[in-house]
């Protein structure tokens, strides 16, 4: 079945259809990532936009089901130049066709994603709309188009309810605002405890709760619009308990703080992008997931300090917070997909979270 | 982390040679590394013994000794230019080498020199295999259980203990030199014996046999701070077992989820941090297919044939990055080539598929197993791009050049179903030919994996071709636009789907205009859109946007490349493809390069205004031409394959720049080509042509015997053979017809003498000749496996003026405009026209560089309207330069099991190197140890002679004798030589008793083998057993008295020490 891929600037694209057949209007991003579609798919800060991939062949080793970092598939809508008609992997379980139709996630093929790629790079992200129907006139479809807006996604995406990864080691309690599994996982596995809070959880809540440390996830949207969750998170910076902060967390906490964050053109999605570390030079290459960054000039200085740094264009890649047990990354040292080469950072938390 | 300011002089060492498992892709590395120095301020020094390579050319490096890489040369080069640095990681397994010996032999501490780029520390950790497995170890990195043995008793023990099938791999060694799979005890010792023979430190590995898991390599990069990063990962199609230069192998990988891509490359950044690597690494894996497991197999310290490929695969440059690295500068302080926004501390990210294929020898050693296996047999290779994996295996296919353009091309519908399952046991290069026809008939995905163990995503996609070939058949003349869609998607070639459908090629290009279906350029850009690029290097497709602009404001030229390195047919033209672009930019054209051979310099993406990285076929041109309509093409650089394209391009409206088509052809065409030669009164030896055996052997009749039989249109005398009886024509012609022909045979009487070569340039009016080569074999070797001479040094005065003037007479009578090669026999005071070619030659880079004279610039300048005059030149033979040079052609039989060893009139060598010296007997020496001849060792050699070189043989095994030689022959010969008064021991024929003459080679006593082989079909068995088991066992074998006779010359001068020369200042 035909498909269309109508861009806010009135560009269609036409293809195939896979998965969902439902008409679906979303942000259109890029991830350039090579490996880790699935991950990309239950990666909840894609919850309110369509992605691309820019690899044209996805599916080849089918769907893994342990490699999904959450429960579901959050994209709205999923663009690809070609899927796999088999998959072949020691560990797939289902093909890649039949996962986006039982997720109801409607996607479309066989389109030149470098085109739609470079359209996003020179213009900026912008909606666009995923349809089976071959419209004539675009007027009305556009407006709609241009009127969508990605909002309500966190408390969308959160868990519903508190739960807790059994561990013999630090009490960490993880705020969800949209978490990757890999979270918890790497927390887990480095023998902590984990409480997992639903995202709107009081401040008050969580300090009770005495945690050793605590740690604010990754999540989908503006994170400026998060006005109340952001009136916690200053609540747990005053308090003394070592935080670590990770996307959507370090720019909540960079919001808290007087900070100002702002949209990327086209964002930081992918598995290749170097971030240095102020303190050491050294660079490290990491995952990134993300649309919005934080205005280093709007910060206090006296409040936090640059601490990474993206090599390619010079944003901000992570803060330390002035006098306090805090530091936070833009990027994703839980991988996941990409680059496992910040991990090292988990453990800097559970030393900060020891006293050391 | 800046440039280290100590660092001023940098003395970079070359690979040498080309040789199986060392190709072109260090000349690549090599020449990226010196402008990249350069760039820095770097005085460079560059050493090697290769004089067709571009990094030995006095624009690339400051100071350039094309000298044997010997440590005592090296030694003596540090001392006479002082350089405070060695670069030894670009050289590859001979370079690192060379590096670790002087290190070991403190040559680099006594001069205060030190190693950049590497330590000796880190070559040892990752060389010697005791220390690797102790380094991988440590660090928690498994390898395959293995012990490495010093004997062949110990071995045999090991083997048994970790189980058979075990595979060995004998330390130091190139492109796995003597190692292999062996599934018993007798197997294991045959391969033991050789192995510990051909290490350098006499070490075998015997290791698990992995084979059958998946082969996973990742090119990693750090720098002195300790910053990681990977470039590139990559999947061998051809399961761990068959040698990654032998594989088909695809980028990025496949069918590796995100958990296995980043556990391999975490252990990959992990193992280069551990061995201290500054610059650019490889490390090898095996992956298990049903689990995680996984082993490392192999890592080299160093860039290497897979580097280049990923370079070329991902536009990262990773030579040049290693450079900088070297230097001091760390990954974030690089600058992407690229974008030249973003800096070289990322990971490339593909937004398209990379297959590379092997280039393999067979067409040129017909007796050769075609087995493949952990020893590397290809010569070259070929890469292409498309963003599908069928495209390009399509295209890939297409540009090996060897008569095959898609899975139909190898017909196994003769084999009964079992026949057909028992071929797919069968490791060899047609494989995925029989793994298409296995799908044909139906048989299973999991079928052919459980026998092939290739993963079924790649037999899938095979499928994928196979039903459109299907479909097309079936479509037959009632092709729809859609199928045709779909077929240009996968790549399908037009002349396929004609074959296919019945529809002319023709009315198959108006359907794909009419529409609309048409190829597209997408640009490599190393981040898959992200960032916006500046470098023009292309790859097609088809269904999408093209990105390609072909508006300029200069004249293009359209240089087609040489395609994939094989015999015949080496990095020489790419020297001159290079060049020649070069020289087209001075002239201010835009320049546009097609290639497709991911070793060569010519595919770095900043040798032409645009690269594009495409098949070399008229339907791959022209998609081109569409785009760019150059002003002209030029298609004399690029050998045999660029000369092919000539009357294509004709017929696409592009003009020919240089010689007109015409000529060409009648160059190249027998009838025509005669009446040129009797209109200007050049003599050639008599010859006909024919089409079939039966003319072939009345033309021999009234030539008389021995003739020359050889296809026409053919490189490097491919198919050529001296007949001496019909009975040799029946088999030659047998063979000829063997390969795809659809030119005619040419016979041609065969005259003993002396052969002469030429390159010269001609404006139209004037020629120009930078000098005369002369050849040390005498005529039925071909003349890239013949030492070669400058000056000549036996020719009359009156030779030299018949030789000019033939020249002179020719070119202009061809109308030549830029480059001619002729081949001449003198004997006596006749001078003979053997061989025409109206382009670049083999022997262009190094008469170049010896003479001084840039041939190819002025032969390019010439093209573009220049006269020899104009240019200051004087026309005619030029003055001779004050040096001898020798080039000495090299070989590779080790590697290819079963190939005759004997020369003939087919070519042979791989690659070559130059002796250059005052005096001829110096440039001899130099050139004999530039190709590791390295005697006497033992002092003993075995001399087998046929009966008409007797006599000449005389004299020569005398001069060996007199060097302390003693000589074994068989009866007839020590025989012979007694009654002419030389003793020497008689040795039992082969199938005689023990010990005979192959015990005594096995011996392993034995430094050389002077076998002179009958001509045709009178030549014996005994004889190539002998030289494959001398070659086998590391035995130097010589099969021409020319080569003896220069062999002992060379020896009993040899020099104590020797004057190196500064190319730069020629």
């Amino acid at each position: 079945m035909k498909a269309f891929l109508i861009l806010e600037d009135g560009t269609v694209f036409e293809g195939v259809s896979i998965g969902s057949k439902r008409e679906i209007i979303s942000e259109i991003v890029f991830n350039t990532s090579m490996t880790g579609y699935l991950e990309v798919l239950t990666d909840p800060s894609y919850a309110g936009q369509a992605v691309v991939m820019t690899y044209p062949l996805i599916g080849n080793y089918g769907i893994c089901l342990e490699d999904m970092e959450s429960k579901q598939a959050w994209p709205d809508g999923y663009i690809v130049r070609e899927l796999s008609r088999i998959p072949s992997n020691f560990r797939s379980g289902d093909t890649i066709q039949h996962f986006l139709e039982q997720q109801d996630i409607p996607g479309i093929s066989g389109i030149d994603t470098r085109a739609l790629t470079k359209i996003l790079r020179e213009k900026g992200t912008m909606n666009g709309m995923i349809t089976t129907v071959e419209y004539g006139d675009l007027t009305d479809v556009l407006k709609r188009i241009r009127e969508y807006s990605v909002t309500g996604v966190v408390l969308k995406t959160t868990t519903k309810e508190p739960y807790v990864l059994p561990g013999e080691g630090k009490k960490v309690a993880l705020l969800d605002y949209g978490a990757k599994r890999n979270i918890a996982r790497s927390l887990n596995e480095r023998g902590c405890q984990v409480t997992v809070y639903p995202a709107d959880t009081p401040a008050e809540t969580v300090l009770a709760s005495k945690p050793d440390g605590i740690m604010l996830s990754n999540g989908p949207g503006d994170p400026a619009e998060n006005v109340e969750i952001i009136r916690e998170v200053k609540k747990l910076y005053d308090s003394e308990v070592p935080i670590f902060a990770i996307c959507l967390g370090h720019q909540l906490m960079a919001l808290a703080t007087g900070g100002k964050t702002y949209k990327l053109k086209y964002g930081h999605r992918g598995g290749n992008h170097p971030v240095k570390d102020l303190e050491t030079g050294r660079v490290y290459i990491s995952s990134q997931n993300h649309g919005y960054a934080v205005d280093m000039d709007s910060l206090d200085p006296k409040v936090a300090v640059e601490a990474f740094v993206n090599v390619n264009d010079g944003t901000n890649e992570g803060l330390k917070y002035v006098g306090k047990n805090i530091f936070t990354v833009q990027y994703h040292p839980e991988a996941c997909p990409g680059p496992q080469d910040s991990g090292y950072l988990f453990d800097r938390f559970i030393r900060m979270m020891e006293g050391k | 982390m800046p440039k280290n300011p100590d660092i001023k002089k940098v003395l970079v060492i070359g690979s040498g040679p080309i040789v199986i498992g060392q190709a072109a892709e260090f000349d690549y590395a090599g020449t990226q590394a010196c402008r990249s120095l350069k760039e820095e301020g770097i005085e460079v020094v560059l050493l090697n013994s290769n004089p067709a390579t571009i990094m030995t050319d006095k624009d690339i490096a400051d100071r350039v000794y094309i000298e044997p890489l010997t440590t005592e040369v090296v030694e003596q080069l540090i001392i006479k230019e002082k350089p405070d640095s060695v670069l030894p990681t670009l050289g590859g397994q001979a370079g690192l080498n060379l590096a670790m010996e002087l290190e070991e032999a403190g040559v680099l501490a006594k001069n205060n020199v030190r190693l950049i780029g590497t330590t000796a520390l880190t070559i040892k950790k990752a060389e010697d295999r005791e220390m690797f497995k102790e380094t991988m170890e440590k660090i928690g990195e498994p390898v395959a259980p293995s012990e490495i043995v010093e004997d062949v008793k110990t071995g045999l023990a090991v083997a048994e203990r970790i189980g058979y099938p075990v595979v060995l791999r004998p330390a130091y060694t190139l492109g796995g030199s003597g190692g292999g799979i062996a599934e018993n005890a007798e197997q294991c010792a045959e391969i033991l014996e050789n192995g510990l023979r051909l290490s350098r430190v006499g070490q075998v590995l015997v290791e698990r046999c992995i084979a059958g898991w998946k082969e996973i390599e990742y090119e990693v990069m750090r720098d002195g701070a300790g910053n990681v990063i990977t470039v590139c990962n990559m999947e061998n199609i051809d399961p761990v077992g068959v040698h990654t230069g032998d594989s088909i192998v695809v980028a990025p990988s496949q069918t590796l989820g995100d958990k296995e891509y980043q556990m391999l490359r975490t252990s990959a950044l992990k193992i280069i941090t551990e061995l201290g690597i500054t610059g650019g690494c490889n490390v090898q894996y095996a992956l298990h297919p049903e689990s995680f497991e996984y082993c490392v197999i192999e890592v080299n310290p160093r860039v290497s044939r897979s580097s280049a490929l990923a370079s070329k695969a991902t536009g990262y440059p990773i030579a040049k990055v290693a450079a900088k690295i070297a230097l001091g500068y760390t990954l974030d302080e690089i600058k992407n080539a690229v974008t030249k926004k973003t800096y070289a501390s990322f990971e490339p990210m593909l937004d398209y598929v990379v297959v590379k294929m092997p280039r393999l020898p067979f067409d040129k050693f017909i007796s050769a197993s075609h087995r493949l296996g952990t020893q590397m047999k290809a010569t070259g290779e070929v890469m292409s791009i498309c963003t599908n994996f069928e495209g390009a295996v399509m295209k890939a296919i297409r540009s090996l050049e060897q008569h095959v353009d898609c899975l139909l091309s190898y017909d196994y519908s003769g084999l009964t179903d079992s026949q057909l399952m028992e071929k797919l046991k069968d490791v060899d290069d047609r494989r995925i030919w029989v793994i298409a026809e296995a799908l044909r008939r139906g048989i299973s995905y999991e079928a052919i994996h459980d026998i092939t163990k290739i993963d079924i995503w790649f037999i899938d996609k095979l499928m994928i071709l196979v039903e459109m070939e299907k479909a097309l058949k079936e479509a037959g003349r009632g092709l729809t636009p859609e199928l045709l869609k779909e077929a240009k998607r996968i790549e399908f070639p037009d002349n396929v789907i004609s074959r296919l459908t019945g529809i002319s090629q023709e009315e198959i290009k108006g359907m794909r205009h009419e529409n609309g279906i048409i190829a597209a350029y997408k640009m490599v850009d190393t981040c898959a859109a992200e960032f916006a690029a500046e470098t023009p290097y292309y790859y097609s497709c088809f269904g999408s946007e093209n990105e390609a602009d072909g508006t300029s404001d200069r004249k293009k030229v359209l240089v087609l490349g040489s395609g994939p390195i094989r015999i015949g047919q080496g990095i020489e033209f790419d020297f001159c493809s290079v060049h020649s672009t070069w020289a087209f930019e001075k002239e201010g054209y835009e320049t546009i390069i097609i290639n497709n051979n991911p070793e060569t310099v010519s595919t770095d993406f900043d040798i032409a205004d645009k690269l594009y990285f495409e098949p070399l076929t008229p339907e791959d041109v022209e998609s081109i031409v569409d785009i760019e309509k150059p002003d002209g093409a030029v298609v004399q650089f690029g050998g045999q394959t660029a000369i092919k394209l000539t009357e294509a391009l004709m017929k696409m409206g592009v003009p020919i720049l240089g010689t007109a088509a015409e000529d060409v052809d009648a160059a190249e065409d027998r009838e025509l080509f005669d009446e040129i030669l009797e209109k200007c009164g050049i003599p050639r030896p008599k010859g006909r042509t024919v089409f079939t055996a039966e003319e072939a052997k009345q033309a021999a009749a009234e030539l008389g015997y021995p003739v020359l039989v050889r296809p026409s249109y053919v490189l490097g005398g491919q198919g050529m053979q001296i007949a001496i009886s019909d009975e040799d024509i029946d088999e030659f012609i047998g063979i000829i017809n063997q390969i795809a022909q659809e030119h005619p045979i040419l016979v041609d009487k065969y005259i003993m003498g002396k052969e002469i070569e030429v390159d010269a340039i001609c404006d139209g009016t004037d020629i120009l000749i930078p000098g005369i080569m002369e050849h040390i074999e005498r005529t039925g070797i071909h003349s890239g496996d013949s030492i070669s001479v400058y000056p000549a040094q036996s020719l009359t005065e009156s030779n030299k003026k018949t030789i000019v003037e033939y020249t002179k007479l020719l070119a202009q009578a061809l109308h030549v405009k830029g480059m001619i090669n002729i081949q001449f026999i003198v004997d006596g005071e006749s001078v003979y026209i053997i061989e025409v070619n109206p382009r670049s030659s083999r022997t262009v880079p190094y008469i170049s560089k010896v003479t001084g004279i840039p041939i190819v610039p002025l032969a390019t300048q010439i093209i573009c309207g220049h006269t020899i005059r104009e240019l200051g030149y004087t026309p005619g033979l030029q003055k001779e330069a004050d040096y001898f040079a020798i080039k000495m052609p090299v070989f590779s039989f080790e590697k290819i099991r079963g190939a005759d060893v004997s020369l003939g009139p087919e070519m042979k060598s791989t690659g070559e190197c130059l002796g250059i010296a005052k005096t001829f007997n110096e440039a001899l020496y130099k050139a004999f140890q530039g190709a590791g001849i390295k005697l006497p060792k033992y002092k003993n050699m075995i001399i087998t002679v046929r009966d008409s070189d007797k006599e000449e043989m005389v004299e020569i095994a005398s001069r060996f004798r007199a060097l302390g030689y003693r000589i074994f022959c068989t009866n007839g010969t020590a025989r012979y030589f007694y009654e002419h008064g030389l003793v020497t021991i008689p040795v039992r024929k082969i199938e005689q008793e023990s010990p005979n003459i192959l015990d005594l080679i096995l011996g392993h006593e034995i430094d050389l083998v002077i076998d002179i082989p009958a001509q045709g079909a009178e030549r014996s068995h005994d004889g190539f057993i002998i030289r494959r088991n001398a070659v086998e066992t590391g035995v130097t074998v010589l099969t021409a008295v020319d080569t003896a006779r220069a062999l002992v010359t060379s020896m009993e001068n040899r020099a104590k020490e020797l004057t190196l020369i500064d190319i730069a200042t020629i």
